[in-house]
């Protein structure tokens, strides 16, 4: 009887868990059956490396939890342009960086919701995939494109938000919980995912079609002052700039490393030191790419120039000392190498060279 | 069923036979090599660094901002002259403490070897694209007098002596030589490939599976052995200065040695 009991029993919850087993599958299906019919499934895309890029570097970095799609980068542009990110919808990522200026402002100093200004001068946004150490902003605080698009929301500088209110915003919001369910499902809508789209979009800006990269494609020929100022720009003697910049087999112009290239004896800013907590890096920031610099004066992480002139005088012969400046700084008791005029205008015409039209009319960067 | 029984008994006989204690096995073997610094006997990293702490030969205080160096063609050679090669190349970064330690499994036979590998790239290597190695800047302009190719080392730092009390910069970096032609000089020399050659004999392939060579790296002799180097006279600009780069070449062979007593 007793057995009898017991096997009944047995023989229910099978009955039990088939069915739930059942219930399990129909779910499953259904909900998937729903993104398909709905277009909820995104769409990968790879990114589109310039031929430099892919015969000269390595490969970008794409986060495996964060990979590209069209549904993530078109959310990511529209976050970008949007002011709903900032406390009182008057700022958005795009008022600091503007595409027709390289994804800078042309101030020595951004200017945040009420008009407040920052303390570092904006920095150009393009090729940031290519940043193979991850080191964001001027001084490397930010560890990945995603972890660098949380700060400028709550800095009171800058947005001066919240995370809480502007998911809430955005949930509320006529169109982006259904882009949100595009890009990356029914996931909430919450900071994790709005640093994912903006970090998605800034992973398209690309900038690799400037006069120098056709001339290294053999398209088109430099003018002698571009020519001279490019040996200007790798000679050991004179403009030394290339152990830091690179040269012709680094599309990125820059190493993205940090370094003091000698503005001041003392310093109002430390950069890295304040970051890393080591005096010996103080004074220092990262290393920004020379393309474009056309369209993004003023320079250098405090905007303190706003020529180029300015800048090359002051590798020529406005260097100071401090103990951390960088050892590549030559001659530092006579301010720099002393170009002469003509390097000075030749290494300045190469320097346009870099200048990529193609990138700041890219009509596919406007919001 | 018999059959593969048959064929089971029959096979292990022959692997059996084949197997016997005067036989050398080839074996999967781990190797590792460590590459550690030292300023003479000191040990050095990156915590070392920025500090204008060490005195080369010539009595100048010295400061080391950055040490990467490339060693190529790294191997394992037999009695036989046959190689296993370990690896193509490899940017040694003391500074990013990167490569500091290298490991590899290889297929290879119980016996005594020799490492070696070359300072730098040597020859046509020195010619090829890494875009590993471009995408850390450490290639040497192509358009420029130097021609091209690939440091063999960075080595920046300061240092101070008895006419420069101020910390003043060095960039000791080695590179082929190239005489550059110009009104003092306007019958070049012929380029030079000066990387080097370097062989540690005596390494050990036991039964066990795993060998340890640890390499030294001895910065201060880059300064003294055989020249005694003036940093007052030799600190910038070392690139395109053929005769720096031959003294930099002499001076390199005994930096490296094979570390017994880790």
């Amino acid at each position: 009887m007793k057995m009898d009991n017991q096997f009944s029993v047995y023989k229910q919850i099978c009955k039990l868990s088939y069915l739930l087993f059942f219930l399990l599958l129909l779910s499953c299906s259904s909900e998937k059956n729903e993104q398909e019919d709905e277009g909820y499934t995104p769409v990968f895309v790879s990114l589109e490396s310039p031929q430099l890029f892919r015969d000269k570097i390595i490969a970008p970095v794409i986060p495996e939890n964060n990979p590209l799609t069209k549904e993530g980068i078109a959310l990511g542009k529209k976050l970008f342009f949007d002011k709903i990110l900032s406390k009182n919808n008057t700022v958005s990522c795009a008022t600091c960086h503007n595409p027709k200026k390289a994804f800078t402002d042309n101030l020595q100093f951004s200017k945040g919701i009420n008009d407040n200004l920052g303390t570092r001068n904006s920095m150009p946004l393009f090729n940031l995939a290519w940043n193979f150490d991850e080191r964001f902003a001027w001084d490397g605080k930010e560890f990945g494109l995603e972890e660098q698009a949380f700060e400028p929301v709550t800095n009171h500088l800058e947005m001066n938000s919240n995370w809480k209110e502007v998911a809430n915003k955005l949930q509320n919001h006529t169109e982006y919980p259904t882009l949100f369910k595009q890009a990356f499902g029914d996931t909430p809508i919450d900071s994790n995912l709005v640093v994912k789209a903006i970090a998605q979009f800034e992973r398209t800006l690309i900038s690799g079609n400037s006069k120098f990269d056709k001339f290294l494609r053999g398209e088109i020929e430099l003018s002698p002052e571009e020519e001279n100022g490019f040996a200007v720009f790798i000679d050991e003697a004179r403009g030394d700039c290339f152990h830091c910049h690179g040269s012709e087999k680094n599309p990125l112009w820059t190493d993205n490393k940090f370094h003091n290239n000698g503005l001041d004896t003392n310093f109002s800013d430390i950069g890295l030191g304040a970051v890393t907590g080591d005096p010996n890096d103080n004074g220092k920031f990262r290393t920004p790419s020379l393309r474009n610099l056309e369209f993004t004066a003023p320079y250098m992480h405090d905007g303190r120039f706003s020529t180029l002139e300015e800048v090359i005088d002051h590798y020529s012969e406005g260097l100071q000392f401090s103990t951390t400046i960088d050892p590549l700084m030559k001659k530092i008791d006579k301010g720099g190498t002393q170009l002469t005029n003509k390097d000075k205008k030749d290494l300045k015409a190469f320097l346009l060279s870099l200048s990529d039209y193609d990138f700041i009319n890219n009509s596919s960067f406007n919001p | 069923m018999k059959k593969i029984i048959f064929y089971f008994l029959v096979s292990s006989f022959f692997i059996l036979g084949c197997s016997s204690d005067n036989d050398v096995k080839l074996q999967n073997t781990k190797i590792t090599i460590n590459f550690n610094h030292s300023w003479e006997d000191e040990k050095v990293t990156k915590d070392d660094f920025n500090d204008v702490k060490f005195t080369n030969k010539n009595g100048e205080k010295v400061s080391i901002e950055k040490y990467r160096y490339l060693l190529s063609n790294i191997r394992l050679v037999d009695a036989n002259n046959i190689e296993t090669k370990l690896s193509d190349y490899l940017l040694i970064n003391v500074g990013e403490e990167k490569n500091l330690s290298f490991s590899t499994e290889q297929l290879i036979l119980e016996g005594t070897y020799s490492l070696q590998f070359n300072f730098g790239f040597s020859g046509e290597d020195n010619e090829k694209d890494y875009n590993d190695l471009n995408s850390v800047n450490f290639n040497v302009p192509s358009d420029s007098p130097l021609n091209g190719g690939y440091h063999y080392m960075q080595f920046d730092g300061k240092y101070t002596s008895s006419s420069t009390t101020t910390p003043a910069p060095f960039n000791y970096h080695a590179v082929k030589a190239e005489d550059i032609k110009n009104p003092a000089q306007p019958t070049p020399r012929e380029p030079r490939d000066t990387s080097f050659g370097v062989t540690f004999s005596d390494i050990l392939v036991n039964e066990g599976g795993e060998v340890i060579i640890n390499v030294n790296s001895n910065i201060a002799e880059w300064f003294e052995n055989p020249h005694t180097w003036d940093l007052n006279k030799l600190n910038t600009v070392l690139m395109p200065d053929y005769d720096a780069q031959i003294l930099m070449n002499e001076n390199g062979q005994s930096v490296f040695s094979l570390q017994t007593d880790m």
